[in-house]
């Protein structure tokens, strides 16, 4: 496929569970991922343009200096009429995307549910806990405008929130994430493969694993590996686990537990722990209390990787202020505070001691036939929502 | 669960406080339907589009057909007046405009006091 036409939403792998889409629906859900990327490859630049040509200067003249830091950049450019049509636009182009998505997945849940209900049926791999509260991390806003974000439930046994979390990303990604949604995760296995060719871990521990996409590659690179994927919310855990059946993966027990207390697990007891776009997610609270669990859980030898956009430290000061539209205005309150932390520290602190931070850069692994070929440089542009990572990797001392 | 409830959950707020960044928020009300039609519009575009490719498929048509078409003379006729009452209806408000300067019409109150006066 060339560079220059997007993949339809039909190119995504109509696994059993997911919801099927009509001609207008996939029409509607191929016009918002063109949306997205007309957005970011065309309106986008100007943003740029506005801040060079404009505001920096406007910034210099009022206060002698180049622009600070991020929030001063903010504050300047929400005045600009460019800046403030295209953030309009990318606002609501989230909302339309979550409504069509819901529309779709609401008109078939009945059947949805059954089908969900009947592979989950007496299946011990899936353990959920109706006692187990919603952290303030996940309840106090609705994370990417979705609403319910990931738990919330409208009647028993019910998915919709998982269900159309699992076809409305491809209008955000346009396809990048490959045809489960899992290019991250593909990534992270081959990677383990070929540069960890020793590596066999036994017991391995996804933490956030919210629908299963990137676990279920790991699940998959490992057969013999005894997999257990956590998350608070119960109806993305009930589809996770009826998606990896449907998908063939019986390795993965799915379980309804808040990663800041996995104490049913021993000490040492997983050789290798990930999360996929999880840390920004978390809070300042929480996230010392689950880098003190993996510390904990990981046997020594073994490995955590986190996957997750590179920390915001070095980077010039623009760069920062466009990655960081998602905190301010697309419900993702803790991306930012989350890019700035001293993580070498908070990892030190966390029980694993000083050590240098591993980081190994990742793009997305996906069926390049189908979805395209992407490059660092291709994708980079978009600040913050292109699938090119920094995996960050800590070794638990031998 | 009724049809009706699903389309008002479907179109469910995000917790949240929502920015709005246009000048007020009636402005940016209407960019997001002027964002809903375009795609509808698109929508429509494409069931056209998979219509044509099935009645060439099916014999109906062939390929070229629909694009090498060349209305005729009373065809032309009636879609210029349709299109003038479409571009009508669209900038209505605009028209009225200009058919509002120079007017100076009463107010609604002073029009009031005239009903209510009592003999
Ligand atoms: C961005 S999603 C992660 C995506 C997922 N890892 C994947 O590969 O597609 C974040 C997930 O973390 C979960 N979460 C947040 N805080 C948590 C906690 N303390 N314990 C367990 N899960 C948590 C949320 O419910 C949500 O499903």
């Amino acid at each position: 496929m060339s560079n220059e036409t997007l993949p339809s939403w039909l190119a995504l792998t109509q696994h059993e569970v997911m919801a099927k889409a009509s001609h207008d629906d996939v029409a509607r859900l191929n016009f918002l991922t063109h949306l997205n990327v007309h957005l970011s490859s065309q309106i986008l630049p100007g943003v740029r343009e506005v801040y060079e040509q404009e505001v920096k200067p406007a910034i210099i003249e009022a206060t002698g200096s180049e622009p600070q830091d991020r929030h001063q950049i903010r504050s300047a450019m929400l005045d600009h009429p460019y800046y403030q049509f295209w953030s309009a636009l990318r606002r609501n182009t989230m909302e339309m995307r979550h409504q069509v998505g819901r529309g779709v997945v609401l008109e078939q849940i009945e059947d949805i549910v059954a089908k969900v209900d009947a592979l989950n049926q007496g299946a011990d791999t899936l353990e959920l806990d109706d006692a187990l509260p919603i952290p303030d991390n996940v309840g106090l806003v609705d994370i990417h405008c979705q609403p319910g974000c990931y738990y919330e439930e409208y009647f028993p046994n019910d998915v919709t929130v998982a269900a159309s979390y699992d076809i409305g990303l491809f209008v955000t990604t346009a396809g990048l994430l490959g045809g489960l949604s899992d290019g991250g995760g593909q990534a992270i296995a081959k990677w383990l493969k070929e540069q960890q060719p020793g590596f066999a871990p036994k017991r391995i521990l996804d933490i956030g694993c919210t629908i299963g996409h990137n676990i279920v590659p790991l699940a998959e690179a490992f057969p013999d590996a005894e997999v257990i994927a956590v998350d608070v919310a119960r109806p993305s855990l009930r589809y996770a686990h009826a998606r990896a059946k449907a998908l063939g993966v019986n390795n993965i027990r799915f379980v309804q537990a808040n990663g800041e207390d996995l104490s049913r697990y021993a000490d040492g007891s997983f050789d290798l722990i990930s999360t996929s776009m999880f840390l920004h997610e978390t809070s300042h609270q929480s996230m010392p209390n689950i880098l003190a669990e993996i510390h904990r859980l990981l046997a020594p030898g073994g490995v955590c990787l986190h996957l997750e956009q590179p920390q915001y430290d070095g980077m010039p000061v623009f760069e920062q202020f466009m990655r960081d539209w998602d905190t301010y205005f697309n419900n993702e309150p803790y991306w930012g505070p989350m890019h700035e932390l001293d993580l070498a520290q908070m990892v030190a602190d966390s029980g694993f001691g000083a050590q240098p931070l591993e980081q190994i850069g990742l793009v997305s692994l996906v069926d390049e036939s189908i979805f395209g070929k992407r490059s660092a440089g291709d994708a980079g542009e978009d600040y913050g929502r292109a699938p090119v990572w920094n995996a960050f990797l800590i070794w638990k001392a031998a | 669960m009724k049809a009706t409830e699903k389309i008002s959950l479907a179109a469910k707020k995000a917790k949240g406080a929502r920015p709005y960044f246009l000048a007020d928020k009636q402005t940016e009300q209407t960019l997001s339907m002027v964002m809903t039609l375009a795609m509808e519009l698109q929508v429509a575009n494409e069931r056209i589009a998979s219509l044509e490719s099935l009645l060439v498929q099916k014999g109906v048509l062939s390929q070229g057909e629909l694009d090498a078409y060349q209305p005729n003379k009373d065809e032309v006729a009636q879609r210029s007046l349709a299109t003038q009452a479409f571009l009508s209806r669209l900038l209505r408000l605009t028209q009225q405009g200009k058919q509002e300067m120079g007017e100076n019409p009463p107010s609604m109150e002073a029009i009031q006091a005239i009903l209510t006066q009592t003999k």
